[in-house]
């Protein structure tokens, strides 16, 4: 069973949030998407200044077996990316929830943080998605 | 339900990832597809191949029945202990399966098929050995194990007892030593080193567990295709089929046109296809920068502007390859392309360029040689 943090908010396209309460949040895949995926090799990141729309897809995780697009989970724009990745994108493998972060957002409509999922419902999806 | 092979119980036990491949339940990976891809290349690591069909071909006209079945001949394999690798074609010269053939005794031969095509390739073995006085068993008593990389022999032989041990290190590439229903062959589907054990089931449960005590990683079918793509060798169902030749697949050198007067199974569709001349071949490819090549991404000429669905070449088996940390593929393209090329990924045209293949030996990148 994947781990899945109570203190994050989720997607149903198995993005993680961390809404900081102050208007700017930081985004990565969960433990389940990239169990899923497997190795990562390639993590292609939209530049910092792009300004994104819910839903858009603003990055790319390639692994040994597929790629897979990254959607922005709110409207906003994109504030800061994690370069590390770059050369080692293994650490979204490592520690999705940590240092694999993708990406921080300034998030330009907070009330949309409360229609995100919250924990329980995410591990519903991801236990209905493992069956 | 799916079909398990004896050491299914140990892959679970080391956390194995499984899925459904041609019908068995088997391990895609550990853990991590790279780093047990690293462990073949640098160390040593194990797969379960159990899935594949082991069938023993004996009897008085063996020989001369496989010389009229097979593409290459195994009158090149006459004294017994050596394996041959070859491609089992149909009338069109289509490839049926592709498989090794070892020559165990004197009137008895093994050959070790795929086993998405094991049902097919025993009808069509049983059908064509009519007229010769063969019997054919598939041994589903027996398991395979490969043992693969640079440490594989000498931790592998140290299973087997003192004559078959020191039989077993002596053994040349593509040799093979028979004890019993045991057989150990010098091949393997890695571009490394190492033995594939066939062995009776129970003796193959023993035999994993001592090497896993010994430290050997048990490697997934995901590393195995990463391995065998660096390696330059074909996949059945994917370089090669029914409707593709040998001779456009980049496995010409394993037909074998002489002597004149052996006949075989696809002779004259390929003879006809060599005389009108080939028009596609199998190339190598490497991705000139990042992204990663995968099966049907779509291939056309550099100077070329034709649409992804019009491409004339596509790529037949592609990935990232670790050991060269970028994409590496083999394409199906026009025989008169040369140097470079586009393919096609997520939409976008990227560069690659035409490369010799295998890609990696030996542990050892072949690129810019």
């Amino acid at each position: 069973m994947s781990e899945v943090p109570k203190d994050l908010s989720y997607t149903k396209t198995h993005e993680w949030i961390d809404y900081d309460g102050d208007g700017t949040c930081t985004v990565g895949i969960t433990d389940y998407a990239q169990s899923s995926l497997g190795d990562l090799v390639f993590v292609e990141l939209p530049d910092a200044g792009t300004k994104v729309g819910a839903g858009d897809a603003v990055a790319v995780v390639e692994s040994v077996k597929a790629a897979s697009d990254i959607y922005a989970p709110l409207d906003g724009e994109i504030a800061e990316i994690n370069e590390q990745l770059e050369d080692s994108p293994e650490l979204v493998n490592e520690d999705p929830f940590g240092e694999g972060w993708l990406f921080k957002m300034t998030v330009s409509d907070p009330e949309q943080v409360e229609k995100l999922l919250d924990a329980d419902a995410y591990e519903g999806i991801v236990e209905e998605e493992e069956d | 339900m799916a079909k398990r092979t004896p050491l299914y119980d140990a892959h679970v036990a080391d956390g194995a990832k499984l899925v459904d491949f041609a019908g068995w339940d088997m391990p895609i990976d550990y853990g991590s597809q790279i780093s047990e891809h690293n462990a073949v290349r640098e160390s040593v690591g194990m797969f379960d191949v159990s899935h594949m069909a082991v069938v023993d071909i004996r009897g008085r006209e063996s020989r001369e029945f496989l010389r009229w079945l097979l593409a290459n001949d195994v009158a090149k394999i006459d004294e017994a202990g050596r394996a041959l690798y070859t491609c089992m074609l149909n009338t069109r010269g289509g490839v049926i399966d592709d498989l090794i053939v070892y020559h165990l005794s004197d009137d008895l031969y093994r050959v070790v098929v795929n086993a998405a095509t094991t049902e097919k390739d025993l009808a069509w073995i049983g059908s064509q050995a009519r007229d010769y006085d063969v019997s054919i068993e598939h041994r589903q008593d027996l398991a395979i194990i490969a043992v693969q990389g640079p440490r594989g022999r000498d931790i592998a032989a140290e299973l087997f007892d003192d004559d078959l041990k020191a039989a077993a290190l002596k053994l040349k590439p593509f040799r093979v030593v028979a004890q019993d229903d045991r057989s150990i062959g010098r091949t393997g589907y890695t571009g490394e080193d190492g033995f594939e054990l066939v062995l009776p089931a129970d003796e193959a449960v023993n035999a994993w567990k001592t090497l896993r005590d010994k430290g050997v990683a048990p490697i997934g079918l995901g590393a195995r295709d990463t391995l065998r793509l660096e390696a330059g060798l074909n996949l059945y169902g994917q370089d090669m089929d029914e409707d593709r030749t040998p001779l456009e697949s980049g496995l010409a050198w394993t037909v074998a046109f002489k002597p004149e007067e052996r006949d075989f199974v696809g002779r004259s569709a390929l003879e006809h296809m060599r005389a009108q001349g080939v028009d596609q071949k199998l190339v190598g490819l490497v991705l000139e920068g990042r992204g990663v090549m995968r099966s049907k991404t779509a291939v056309r000429a550099v100077d070329s502007d034709v649409e992804e669905e019009h491409a004339e070449g596509k790529i037949t088996s592609g990935s990232y390859a670790p050991t060269l940390s970028c994409s590496v593929a083999l394409a199906r393209v026009p025989a008169d392309w040369e140097h470079s090329v586009e393919v096609c990924l997520r939409g976008k045209w990227q560069p690659a360029r035409i490369v010799r293949y295998p890609f990696v030996r030996n542990g050892e990148s072949r690129l810019d040689d």
